[in-house]
């Protein structure tokens, strides 16, 4: 258990212990049939959540790299969310069934490289899910404001 | 759209060109029928030059009424984006979705003030559209628009943190503005479409589809593994709930495809390979090897008359015989007969000239290959009756008065085994009292059962039921069932009929087993009923077993030649299950009747007609825009390692030997993009959705110098 211990220490500093001004900055990679739409429909139904989540739009969750995750970690995002449509859904029959076998391995190495579990969700929401949409995407942001600012956020983490 | 309120917005700038806009609307409304904004469809002929390299980017953001305004403060986003690198205009209205909002990006536009179109609005999903027409009109590409959602994604969700609000909102102008900068000019190329359309499996619905298409003046060859057309419903002795004769309805439109002169039918046959994209599908068809010429064949009879060798009829499901050469039934079509190979004695009888005086056996015959080019597809392959011989509680197979639906039909026919006059295997007496079992190989998960409903069944078994009653009013019949499913039109009423005039009892339950019962031939039945929450057990001289629908054997073999794909209960997957039951996620293909999952006949015919209009839609016009959305592979950092050719669902990566080169079919390309994730060296690329592009989009959204604090 190297890791947890890691990632433990790299975050207990923050944990709780959110600055005051500070609100979480959290990048949604999603495709454009099931989630996107999902969440259009929590527009539609006024579903309210917490502004921080900036919405990446592409065709399908196959499109997705892990390293896409890497690059808005590295530059301070304090939360990415990566969903697309349920298994067996995919407009484009199986992208996401790809998607979630390199978000499964990219998963295990944000643990080893310090990032807390709780920063990364793989999730799977369609074009009706607009509650679960808001349900998912507002525990994840309260998950992220107990932890504080990414440690990669240079604006924030000391 | 609002248009009238002009009290509320005086003063402002915008609303001056509104009213000049309106004015000039109407003026030209009255004098010319024509608006001023070009037709969506007709793209200007003048296109207009756009420099990626130094976009001009025109910002537009719509308050939507309230909508977006009445959260956000739309004029700090305008003052906002204006700041951003490369936009040239930043304008606000009240709904750019309005002619006159679009007119403001088509005139910045043609005064060459703006290149490349960002809307800050609600969803693309909603008005892309909308607006890449507005950008085709003026003749800009229209691809070097891109919409920033600060509606659905923004405004409506965050409605009570405004201040928040507003950061979500700049981020997503922020991240569209970036992307738009790296959007390249894109064409949307067209394929030609063939006027021929391939059917595979002439059943009910495959003979509609056949008809409709043909009459309509397409070319149609429908493809069809068994010797005749008429698929299972040719095998129904009546039909539900009319009791109309099915031969009788059905024998004469089988007559019409045989002889109409659009329709090629080719009977024993099988569709070997399938090439090619929509609009120009090539495909192999393999003619089985039938040792019959069908130009020479008059379908005389004579051949089956002198043939020694005998075989069960697979038309009455083995419950009589015919010789090995043979037609399936009286009606068949075409009625030319075929030589059963694995039953042929090879005696050369019936190709003696005495016996076939036309000369059309040959009995070297071999199978042969078609090549044709086809652009559409129909599969209308249909099911299969589930098997139940797996359940060994009901002891199909054990017991000879255990029976199914299909052989229940076959006994009622009138041109059936029994002429009409259903008689019980075992001792070719007519039963005194039948049961029959609802829901076998339906709703269950157990064992080798389907978890859907069959849809027929209930019907079915009713028919059936009042069919017997009809001929022997004295006898005993039970229905064990779960639920009547009497849902069609007219379904209800005839399930009323059914029990009330013709006295059917119902037990609601499963049963649990059949055994031997006392008599010779007799069954004893055991199960319970969940109404009177008590056991029933029961002597009974014949049981038939309501079987579902299954999907037929070789739909994976299907789904694999014509990348298609098949759903989780087997049967062929539709590409939306309410708004595109007919259509396959890969363009051009479509399903109808059963292949797409249970149905009777009703639903089958209309989806077939469904299916005969989508595919004719596509052969009318012609030709088919491709979405440019497709990926590119560049040779030069490809390793040829082919990782790309399992990420592709539908086959579009095509690996060429000789050349030793990886290239993407664009036709065939659906856009997702998977490929380009997967490529280990970075060498495949997706039109508009380019690394560039997205990295482009993360860059400006966390842009890792806040607060002045990078190293």
């Amino acid at each position: 258990m190297a890791h947890a211990t890691t990632e433990l220490s790299n975050e207990m500093n923050a944990a709780g212990n959110a600055p005051e001004g500070w609100t979480p900055k959290i990048l949604a990679l999603v495709c454009n049939w099931c989630t996107y739409a999902g969440l259009d429909q929590a527009g539609t139904s006024r579903m309210q959540r917490p502004a921080n989540i900036r919405v990446l739009r592409v065709m399908c969750s196959g499109r997705l790299e892990p390293t896409m995750v890497l690059e808005a970690f590295r530059r301070g995002a304090d939360g990415v969310i990566v969903s697309g449509c349920h298994l067996g859904d995919c407009h484009y029959t199986s992208g996401n069934y790809k998607m979630e076998r390199r978000m499964a391995l990219l998963k295990v190495l944000l643990k080893q490289l310090g990032i807390h579990s709780n920063r990364f969700i793989q999730t799977y929401i369609s074009a009706s899910e607009g509650a679960e949409a808001t349900e998912i995407f507002s525990h994840f942001i309260n998950g992220i404001r107990a932890l504080g600012p990414s440690p990669l956020n240079k604006e924030w983490s000391k | 759209m609002d248009h009238g309120s002009r009290n509320r917005t005086i003063g402002e700038p915008e609303f001056e060109l509104l009213i000049m806009a309106k004015k000039k609307n109407k003026e030209v409304e009255q004098e010319v029928p024509a608006p001023e904004v070009a037709p969506a469809t007709e793209p200007a002929k003048k296109s207009i030059q756009s420099d990626t390299d130094n976009p001009k980017i025109g910002f537009y953001i719509c308050d939507c009424g309230i909508n977006i305004a009445g959260v956000l403060d739309n004029d700090a986003l305008k003052d906002f984006a204006a700041t951003l690198p490369n936009v040239t205009v930043s304008r606000r209205y009240k709904f750019m979705c309005s002619t006159v909002g679009q007119q403001f990006i088509q005139d910045d536009i043609k005064n060459g003030l703006v290149d490349h179109v960002v809307v800050a609005a609600c969803s693309p999903r909603m008005h892309e559209p909308t607006f890449r027409r507005a950008l085709d009109g003026v003749g800009l590409n229209k691809f070097l628009f891109e919409q920033a959602n600060i509606r659905e994604h923004c405004s409506w969700v965050n409605m009570n943190t405004p201040t928040e609000a507003m950061e979500v909102a700049k981020d997503h102008i922020r991240m569209l503005i970036a992307k738009v900068a790296r959007n390249k000019e894109l064409e949307v190329s067209r394929v030609k479409v063939d006027k021929n359309c391939l059917i595979i499996g002439g059943g009910v619905a495959g003979m509609n589809t056949a008809l409709d298409l043909a009459n309509g003046g397409y070319g149609v060859t429908l493809v069809e593994k068994e010797a005749t057309i008429g698929g299972h419903m040719a095998q129904l002795d009546k039909t539900f709930p009319t009791m109309d004769c099915s031969a009788c309805i059905l024998t004469p439109r089988m007559a019409d495809v045989g002889r109409h002169p659009n329709i090629k039918l080719m009977t024993n046959a099988e569709v070997e390979s399938v090439e090619g994209y929509v609009g120009n599908f090539d495909v192999t068809i393999r003619q089985k090897a039938t040792f019959v010429d069908n130009d020479k064949c008059t379908g005389c009879g004579a051949c089956a008359d002198h043939c020694p060798a005998w075989a069960g009829n697979e038309f009455d499901l083995g419950m009589q015989y015919r010789k090995a050469i043979y037609i399936p039934f009286p009606q068949a079509v075409p009625t030319k007969y075929v030589i059963d190979g694995k039953k042929c004695v090879k005696c050369g009888v019936c190709a003696r000239p005495d016996v076939c005086e036309p000369l059309a056996i040959n009995l070297n015959d071999t199978d042969k290959f078609v090549k044709k080019r086809f652009g559409t597809i129909v599969i209308s392959t249909g099911y299969k009756p589930f098997d139940p011989t797996p359940l060994l509680q009901y002891g199909y197979g054990k017991y000879e008065n255990v029976i199914t639906g299909l052989q229940m039909e076959r006994l009622l026919s009138s041109f059936g085994p029994c002429l009409g006059k259903p008689l019980r295997p075992s001792d070719l007496k007519a039963p005194h009292s039948i049961v029959f079992v609802q829901c076998v190989g339906s709703r269950s998960d157990r064992e080798v059962s389907h978890p859907y409903c069959s849809r027929v069944c209930c019907m079915y078994a009713l028919k059936q039921a009042r069919q017997y009653k009809e001929k022997h009013p004295d006898a005993n019949i039970t229905i064990f069932y779960m639920d009547i499913r009497a849902f069609g039109k007219g379904y209800e009423e005839f399930y009323e009929i059914c029990a009330r005039q013709y006295g059917i009892n119902f037990v609601r339950g499963r049963l649990a087993e059949i055994t031997k019962g006392t008599e010779p031939g007799s069954l004893f039945v055991r199960g319970e009923d969940t109404l009177m929450q008590q056991v029933i057990e029961m002597e009974t001289d014949m049981v038939v077993l309501s079987v579902g629908l299954e999907p037929q054997a070789d739909v994976k073999e299907i789904c694999a030649k014509l990348s298609v794909q098949q759903a989780g209960d087997g049967f062929f997957l539709e590409a939306h299950p309410k708004l595109r039951p007919v259509d396959t996620l890969t363009d051009g293909i479509f399903i109808a009747g059963v292949a797409a999952g249970p149905k009777d006949i009703p639903d089958a015919v209309s989806q077939a007609k469904g299916a005969a209009s989508s595919a004719a839609v596509l052969m009318s016009q012609g030709e088919v825009e491709i979405e440019p959305y497709y990926s590119i592979v560049d040779p030069a950092k490809c390793s040829r390692c082919k990782s790309c050719l399992e990420q592709c669902p539908f086959g579009a990566i095509i690996f060429n030997d000789v050349l030793n080169l990886t290239s993407i079919n664009p036709a065939k390309c659906k856009g997702c993009g998977t490929c380009a994730a997967a490529c280990p060296c970075g060498a495949i690329t997706q039109n508009h959705f380019t690394n560039d592009q997205i990295y482009g989009e993360i860059e400006v959204v966390l842009p890792m110098t806040q607060g002045g604090k990078v190293e």
